[in-house]
């Protein structure tokens, strides 16, 4: 038994390394700071000198969202007073001014291209006021104000409807966060060309410019949030799911809104998966309905034609319909060579591409005005919202997967932690524990940064097939290994047993017997 | 979801570009010149066995360098799934094959490209691929998520490195053979699941063309079926000032129509694949039927309808052949049905040309314990002999004795004047052998080489173990001296069956012949062990540790011994009498 028994304990025991259950335990329940730093500057001339006196003043607001019961997100807001000096670091930055730079007199707030916005005090809270009072005038609209240009609480919301189950009130909240893809380290955005009829249409277009000059700025500015590859491919004979009905009064080929769900699955077939990269793909389709089917428009439930001519379906992509009957004649030879503008095309794909990154995603309230976007196509405020959700949904998702790991590696006692596995799962622990870290100073960056290492090491854990090897190793092998040992012996030492207690029965009933 | 149109709302930066972008989508005039050129082809054959070959080639060239960092993305004509895979892999050159049934070469003759029965694939990889064998292993991963096919069993217990035997078909001179591997799995079924995408990475897919006589329940209904994709770098012109990638999707099949009751040999496009031609695929440059006709050239033999005047000539295999041309992109080709179905009548046919070179494989020897592989090689050229490279890839679980290895023609001993032998590891890589023999004229030479059969672990046996284990197919490539002057001049127009092996000398042409897989028993356990097992150790241990208890516990006493069986009577009577016992 000496020898025996450590022998049988050491042979048969499984390799478990050690993991952070504690410290996955505490990441568990979720409680996200996420800070906004807010940097007030009045322009020249709205506070009297006594008030600049008192600058810098520093404000700090608690604001607690709770989402689903467990989680708590407290948004704190840093107020920094300054005077007529702007600095260039991450915090938002709301400058006062008194109305002369505004073109437009009925806004309120003019929301810039850069991190800025300007707000504008009525006149009668000019004069005679402490710093303090003007501030707190001016809080519901700095709130607003954040809102719009960091996060909101639908925003953090849908960035944790994973782990959420939504309000089933808001159906068109439901849709927005249905939209926009899940958070990933990088995207493949494919461009297809659908020619069904190359007998009639020889179409060129040009994608590789249209890519560098409308795209590629985007996508060099998103750089930071994910890696984008895309290519591009040209599919002949791909015809959509449903046969567009034939509209006489507008002599035109129809496709109601409702059909469009029917549209995307045999044009999928023939897509093809990306064979380099796991990444999602975003499919962008340019759809050139055939000589005998056009013009082709698609109709919104109101039978209204819709303006872009195009649709997009929710983390999938979106399609384009382009018509291009009218640039040939009735007696045109067949087949037509037809240059596509890419100009247009690429103007609805770009705002498809927008959507479903999930950078546009809500409305402004009424009295705001937002600056037109630049040249590149998304303004800085809207990187850092697009920043803050995926940074919190990157949070969420590695701290579910990390969580339902220690708690599956917790039941199943079989499966075997190799040192390689521990490894990845206390950098990952440690890469959240940073993110969050982060995301409670505000440095979104390096938040996000944290948060994607993190998603890959608990993703890298999770799937390990090393986990698997033992996992599914059953009982019934285990018996069929000691039954032939134990069964055997187990009969002869029952059957003496019984023996004995029938023995101690009979030797107590006949004392009994003797005493009576 | 459902998908809802949407509004591009807000959207001034790029309407601002709209004006200032190109005019409105016009005609234009001067279209750029697209740098990429699909051709297809079909050619049937009669046999002379009585069954038909066609033969689809579809040839794509794309004028564009893959390798020049990861900017290639934008595909025309060119499969994008195919183009990533060479990007991503650094793939310089890639051959796969899945095959369907033997060829025949005794009775079928050579066809225009040999592929080994079930699945082959060797691919070149870029010099600049440091982890080869990683490399290798996702790439067959991702293939067989192409082409819907079990190559992800392609590992190290089935890949080589053939030295000699598979040479780069496109431009480059790398030789070292360490960018080379080369894999078959000779078990893969090959059907509809891997036609699709097969159909799939055709510019028309199976819409328009050449490819709707593609339908599988016709296809797989015949003696032979095999489809490739080869994927290699080309020359565009003669002094190879530009490259391009060439991917050629080549589909053999063969077909047996021909019952001899009736006596009647007779086949059309409709009878073969159940369809009839109407169009040739629009994107196509050149779309053309060639039907062989040489072998009856005054037409007593056989009989073409509708008949063509065009007539083509191409050296194919050491031989110059004779063809019948239907050019579809012409309107007229089509006739006034708009539909083309060839009829092919013929009356008798004499015998063929027996194929200068062919092999054939087999085991030999009985029990489970030891074998022979024997090869036999058939150099059938009445005056000249030639060399040939034998590659013999042998999995590990046959243990080849080389020591026995022999190589004889004509009853004398024919020395192999190169031998590259590299052993086995058991679970880690295959045998390979590779020699280089020279057969005499009109020979046969025989290679055998013994082994033994190794047992295997229990979870490595397949699930029908009793069936035996496959061994790939020897594959033998040689440069047979040819009858006529070969054409060099590969650039010249010529039909593409004729030139995907490249031809660098007028008086020999390059073969490659496959034999037939082996199929080998090896020694199976019964499985039903784990079973026997425990009832036997059940049995030891109560039968042991049962008469050791009963002897450590049972306390011993002294028994009297029980009267015997006179006195019990006598004391039954007694009883009844009413005396005492005794």
């Amino acid at each position: 038994i000496i020898v025996g028994v450590p022998l049988w304990w050491r042979t048969t025991e499984t390799y478990r390394a050690w993991l952070p259950v504690s410290q996955i335990n505490e990441l568990s329940n979720l409680q996200l700071q996420l800070s906004a730093e807010v940097e007030v500057v009045f322009a020249r001339g709205t506070v009297t000198p006594e008030q600049q006196k008192k600058v810098p003043l520093t404000q700090i607001q608690d604001e607690e969202h709770t989402v689903d019961g467990d989680l708590f997100i407290n948004a704190v807001c840093l107020v920094v007073t300054k005077i007529r000096r702007l600095q260039g670091n991450i915090c938002l930055k709301c400058v006062f001014s008194r109305g002369h730079s505004f073109e437009v007199q009925d806004m309120d707030v003019y929301v810039g291209q850069r991190r800025t916005a300007l707000l504008r005090i009525g006149a009668q809270m000019r004069v005679g006021k402490t710093l303090d009072q003007l501030l707190a005038h001016l809080e519901p609209r700095i709130k607003q104000v954040l809102q719009v240009m960091s996060f909101s609480h639908t925003d953090i919301s849908a960035a944790l409807s994973d782990r959420v189950r939504l309000s089933p009130g808001n159906k068109e909240s439901i849709a927005d966060s249905m939209r926009t893809f899940k958070s990933s380290p990088g995207y493949e955005i494919t461009f297809s060309l659908l020619n069904p009829d190359p007998k009639s249409h020889r179409l060129h277009w040009d994608i590789e410019g249209a890519v560098q000059t409308y795209i590629q700025p985007l996508l060099t500015k998103l750089a930071s949030v994910a890696n984008f590859s895309i290519d591009s491919q040209t599919l002949y004979y791909a015809m959509l799911g449903v046969n567009p009905r034939f509209d006489s009064s507008l002599s035109a080929y129809t496709l109601h809104s409702d059909s469009l769900a029917h549209v995307i699955n045999p044009v999928e077939a023939r897509l093809g998966s990306n064979a380099a990269s796991s990444n999602p793909v975003l499919n962008f389709l340019l759809y050139v309905p055939d000589a005998h089917h056009s013009p082709l428009y698609i109709h919104d439930r109101k039978k209204q034609e819709v303006p872009s001519n195009a649709f997009h379906s929710p983390r999938w992509g979106g399609i384009m319909v382009y018509n291009v009957n009218g640039f040939y004649g009735p007696e045109a030879v067949f087949p037509v060579d037809v240059n596509i503008n890419m100009a247009k095309v690429m103007g609805v794909f770009l705002a498809q591409l927008r959507l479903l990154l999930g950078v546009q995603s809500s409305t402004a309230p009424s009295g705001f005005l937002v600056a037109p976007c630049g040249s590149n196509g998304l303004a800085d405020w809207e990187l850092d919202r697009l920043m803050w959700s995926r940074s919190v949904e990157n949070v969420a998702t590695a701290t579910t997967t990390i969580t339902s790991l220690a708690q599956l590696l917790e039941q199943i006692g079989n499966i075997v932690i190799n040192d390689n596995i521990a490894e990845q799962v206390s950098s990952a622990v440690t890469s959240l524990q940073l993110a969050v870290a982060e995301l409670e100073t505000g440095n979104l960056r390096f938040a996000l940064q944290y948060s994607k290492e993190a998603i890959l090491a608990s993703e890298r854990a999770f799937f390990d097939p090393s986990l698997l090897h033992l996992l599914y190793f059953p009982d019934d092998q285990k018996f069929a290994i000691y039954i032939p040992l134990f069964l055997p012996m187990c009969v002869p030492i029952l059957l003496s047993l019984l023996k004995i207690v029938s023995d101690a029965r009979q030797k107590r009933r006949e004392k009994q017997a003797k005493k009576d | 979801p459902a998908p809802k149109p949407n509004q591009p709302t807000s959207f001034e930066a790029t309407a601002d570009k709209e004006d200032t972008s190109a005019p409105e989508t016009v005609v234009q005039s001067s279209v750029p010149q697209p740098k990429d050129d699909f051709q297809e082809e079909l050619v049937i054959r009669p046999l002379h066995s009585g069954d038909i070959y066609a033969s689809f080639q579809f040839r794509t060239l794309w004028e564009t360098d893959f390798m020049r960092g990861n900017k290639v993305s934008h595909y025309r004509l060119f499969p994008k799934s195919l183009g990533q895979v060479i990007s991503k892999f650094s793939v310089r050159e890639l051959h796969i094959s899945f095959t369907q049934g033997y060829w025949r070469t005794m009775q079928w003759g050579q066809p225009f490209l040999p592929s080994p029965p079930g699945a082959e694939l060797w691919v070149w990889f870029q010099d600049s691929v440091t982890d080869v064998d990683g490399t290798w292993k996702e790439l067959t991963n991702v293939l067989s998520g192409i082409f819907c096919a079990s190559l992800n069993f392609i590992d190290s217990t089935n890949t080589v490195q053939p030295s000699a035997s598979f040479k780069p078909l496109g431009i480059g001179n790398v030789t070292d053979h360490r960018f080379l591997r080369y894999a078959t799995l000779p078990r893969e079924i090959v059907c509809t699941e891997n036609l699709t995408p097969w159909k799939k990475l055709l510019p028309c897919g199976s819409k328009a063309g050449l490819a709707v006589l593609l339908k599988s329940e016709k296809l797989f209904h015949s003696s032979f079926h095999s489809q490739a994709v080869h994927i290699r770098p080309v020359c565009q012109d003669w002094q190879c000032k530009t490259t391009s990638w060439e991917l050629r999707q080549t589909l053999n099949v063969v077909f047996d129509l021909h019952t001899p009751g009736q006596g009647k040999l007779e086949w059309s496009l409709f009878k073969m694949f159940s369809r009839t031609l109407t169009e040739a695929c629009p994107l196509a440059s050149s779309s053309k039927i060639y039907i062989d006709i040489t072998d009856d050239p005054q037409g007593e033999q056989f009989e073409v309808s509708p008949a063509t005047h065009l007539l083509s000539q191409a050296m194919v295999l050491g031989d110059r052949r004779t063809f019948s041309v239907y050019d579809l992109t012409q309107q007229i080709t089509f006739g006034t049905v708009r539909s083309l179905n060839l009829l092919i009548r013929w009356k008798s046919s004499e015998d063929m040309l027996r194929p200068l070179l062919h092999a054939e494989r087999y085991v030999a020897g009985y029990g489970l314990q030891t074998g022979e592989i024997h090869t036999l090689m058939y150099n059938n050229h009445p005056y000249r002999s030639f060399p040939v490279l034998l590659l013999d890839s042998v999995p590990w679980y046959l243990r080849l004795y080389i020591h026995t290895l022999t190589v004889t023609s004509k009853g004398k001993d024919n020395k192999p004047s190169y031998i590259h032998y590299q052993p086995s590891k058991d679970r880690v890589r295959p045998h390979l052998l590779e020699m280089l023999v020279q057969l005499p004229p009109n020979s046969v030479t025989e290679v055998t080489v013994q082994f033994e059969r190794a047992l295997l672990k229990w979870t490595e046996y397949t699930p029908d173990p009793n069936h035996g284990f496959y061994v790939g197919s020897s594959v033998i490539s040689s440069l047979v001296p040819s009858i006529v002057a070969m054409d060099t001049n590969s650039t010249r127009e010529q039909p593409l069956f004729s030139s995907f092996f490249p031809c660098k000398e007028e008086s020999s042409y390059f073969m490659r012949v496959y034999t037939e897989p082996l199929l080998v028993n090896l020694p199976t356990p019964d499985f039903s062990m784990p079973y026997n097992v425990i009832c036997l150790t059940c049995t030891v241990v109560a039968v042991g540790y049962g008469s050791l208890y009963n002897l450590l516990t049972r306390s011993f006493q002294i028994e009297e011994p029980s009267p015997g069986l006179a006195k019990r009577i006598a004391n039954i009577i007694r009883k009844m009498r009413g005396v005492p016992p005794l």
